[in-house]
C-alpha cells in the first residue's frame, strides 16, 4: 500500500487550484504522476470517500477532498461509516472510529444540556 | 512592547460552515463571545496578530514537517477549502514580512523554527480571523505547531516555544497580539465528528486558566488520544499561548459543546496586562 502517495496527491490537490482544474478535467490523468495501486487510483478517481477513509487517509486531508467534491456533510460522514462497514477498520493513522452514535443522538445537540460527559473512549477501532 | 493580548479560540470549520444547523441560542452566545474577543483584541491596539494554529495540510506535509513554523510574507491567501463549504469567501490577508523576520529572529534565540515565505490559510486560521479581524485589516503572522503528522511536537517544546514568542514580542517596538486556535477534545473529520469530552475540556481549561505549567504538560499523546481524540492533540496551541502569557491569570469567556460544530466551542483569554 502506498498511503503516503495517496495523501500526497490529495494534499497537493487540496491546496492548488491548478491541480484541481486538472483533476476536474481528467481525474485519471491527474493521478498518473503518483505511484499508486489500482485500488487507490479507483478510490481517488471515483471518488470513494469510504475506501479512502478505510485506507487511512488523514481525516483532515479527506475532509477537504470531500468538500472539494461538494459532498454534503451528513453524506460525507455516512460515506466514511459505510467504508468501514464494507472494508473494515481504518488501516493506519489516528483518524479512526470510536463508536460515537452521532450528533442526532448527542444530548449536547440542543445546546441546553451541559452535564453529560463523554466516557473516555479507546482510540482504536 | 510587551505582548498586548493573549487568548485562544476554537477554529472548527463547522463554526462558519454549518452555522445554520446549530441551536441558535448556544451558537449566538458563542458568536457573541467571539465578538467580545474581537473587541478586546481591538482595544489592545495591536500592530500585528500572531495566530498560533494547528494547520491541516495546507502548507506542510510529511515530506518535510516542521515542529514549528512561522510565516514571513506580506500577504496570505485563504481559505484553501471550498468557500461555500466553509462559509468564508476567498480573501487575501495582510502580513508583514519585515516584522515576521524580526519576530522569527527573536524566537530563534529560544526555539528552532522553520520560516515560510509562502503560506496558505485553512480553516484553522480563517475561522478565527472571520470573527476577530473581519475586515482583514490587521497584519497577521501565522504560526504552525505540528499537531497533525506524528511524531508530534512535544508538549514541553510547545511551552518553550511560547516562552520564545513572548521574549521575541516583548523585545519589539510593535504591539503584538497572540491568539492560539484549536480544539480541546474532539474527533473531527471522522464519523465520530461531534463527540466531545466536556469533563476533559473543563479540566484542561482549569489548568490553562491557572497557567499551571506542570499540569498543562502532564499529558501524553496516548491518553490524549484515548480521552480527547486526535483533535485533542491541538492543545499544543493552547499550551504555547499559556507559556507566552507568562503566568497571567486566564478566564474562560465561553465554553459549550456544540456537536454540529464538532468541538467544545471555546473563547478564553489571559490578562497579560495584569
Amino acid at each position: 500500500m502506498t498511503l503516503y502517495n495517496v495523501q500526497k496527491f490529495l494534499y497537493e490537490l487540496n491546496r492548488s487550484e491548478a491541480a484541481q482544474q486538472r483533476y476536474r478535467a481528467d481525474p485519471r490523468g491527474a493521478v498518473d504522476d503518483y505511484d499508486l495501486t489500482d485500488e487507490e487510483i479507483g478510490a481517488l478517481v471515483e471518488p470513494d470517500i469510504g475506501l479512502l477513509f478505510h485506507l487511512g487517509v488523514n481525516g483532515q486531508i479527506l475532509m477537504h477532498f470531500a468538500a472539494f467534491h461538494q459532498i454534503e456533510w451528513n453524506d460525507y460522514l455516512q460515506r466514511m461509516r459505510d467504508g468501514i462497514a464494507e472494508h473494515g477498520p481504518v488501516r493506519e493513522g489516528v483518524y479512526a472510529m470510536t463508536g460515537y452514535e452521532g450528533v442526532d443522538a448527542d444530548p449536547h445537540t440542543t445546546g441546553t444540556t451541559a452535564s453529560a460527559t463523554r466516557a473516555a473512549a479507546g482510540g482504536s477501532d | 512592547m510587551p505582548l498586548v493580548f493573549a487568548g485562544v479560540c476554537s477554529h472548527a470549520p463547522g463554526i462558519t460552515g454549518r452555522a445554520e444547523r446549530a441551536d441558535p441560542t448556544v451558537r449566538d452566545a458563542f458568536y457573541a463571545a467571539l465578538d467580545g474577543m474581537r473587541a478586546d483584541l481591538e482595544a489592545s491596539q495591536p500592530d500585528a496578530l500572531m495566530v498560533v494554529a494547528a494547520e491541516h495540510f495546507a502548507n506542510f506535509f510529511m515530506d518535510n514537517m516542521p515542529s514549528f513554523a512561522v510565516g514571513m510574507a506580506d500577504h496570505y491567501d485563504g481559505p484553501i477549502e471550498d468557500p461555500g463549504w466553509l462559509g468564508i469567501d476567498k480573501v487575501r490577508v495582510p502580513g508583514d514580512s519585515e516584522l515576521s523576520r524580526r519576530m522569527i529572529t527573536g524566537i530563534m534565540q529560544g526555539s528552532d523554527v522553520a520560516y515560510a515565505e509562502e503560506w496558505k490559510f485553512d480553516h484553522g486560521i480563517m475561522v478565527p480571523l472571520h470573527f476577530l479581524t473581519p475586515r482583514y485589516d490587521l497584519p497577521v503572522i501565522p504560526v504552525n505547531v505540528n499537531c497533525q503528522g506524528p511524531p508530534l511536537t512535544p508538549l514541553h517544546r510547545a511551552w518553550t516555544f511560547g516562552e520564545s514568542i513572548r521574549a521575541a514580542a516583548d523585545a519589539l517596538p510593535e504591539r503584538v497580539a497572540l491568539v492560539g486556535t484549536g480544539g480541546i477534545s474532539h474527533w473531527p473529520a471522522t464519523p465520530d465528528s461531534g463527540k466531545i469530552n466536556e469533563a476533559w475540556d473543563r479540566d484542561f481549561l482549569d489548568r490553562w486558566c491557572r497557567n499551571d505549567r506542570a499540569r498543562l504538560l502532564d499529558y501524553d499523546d496516548a491518553t490524549i488520544y484515548a480521552d480527547a481524540g486526535q483533535g485533542g492533540f491541538e492543545i499544543r496551541t493552547f499550551i504555547t499561548v499559556a507559556a507566552a502569557a507568562r503566568g497571567a491569570p486566564g478566564t474562560v469567556d465561553f465554553y459549550a459543546p456544540i456537536p454540529i460544530f464538532a468541538v467544545g466551542c471555546t473563547v478564553a483569554t489571559y490578562d497579560v496586562t495584569a
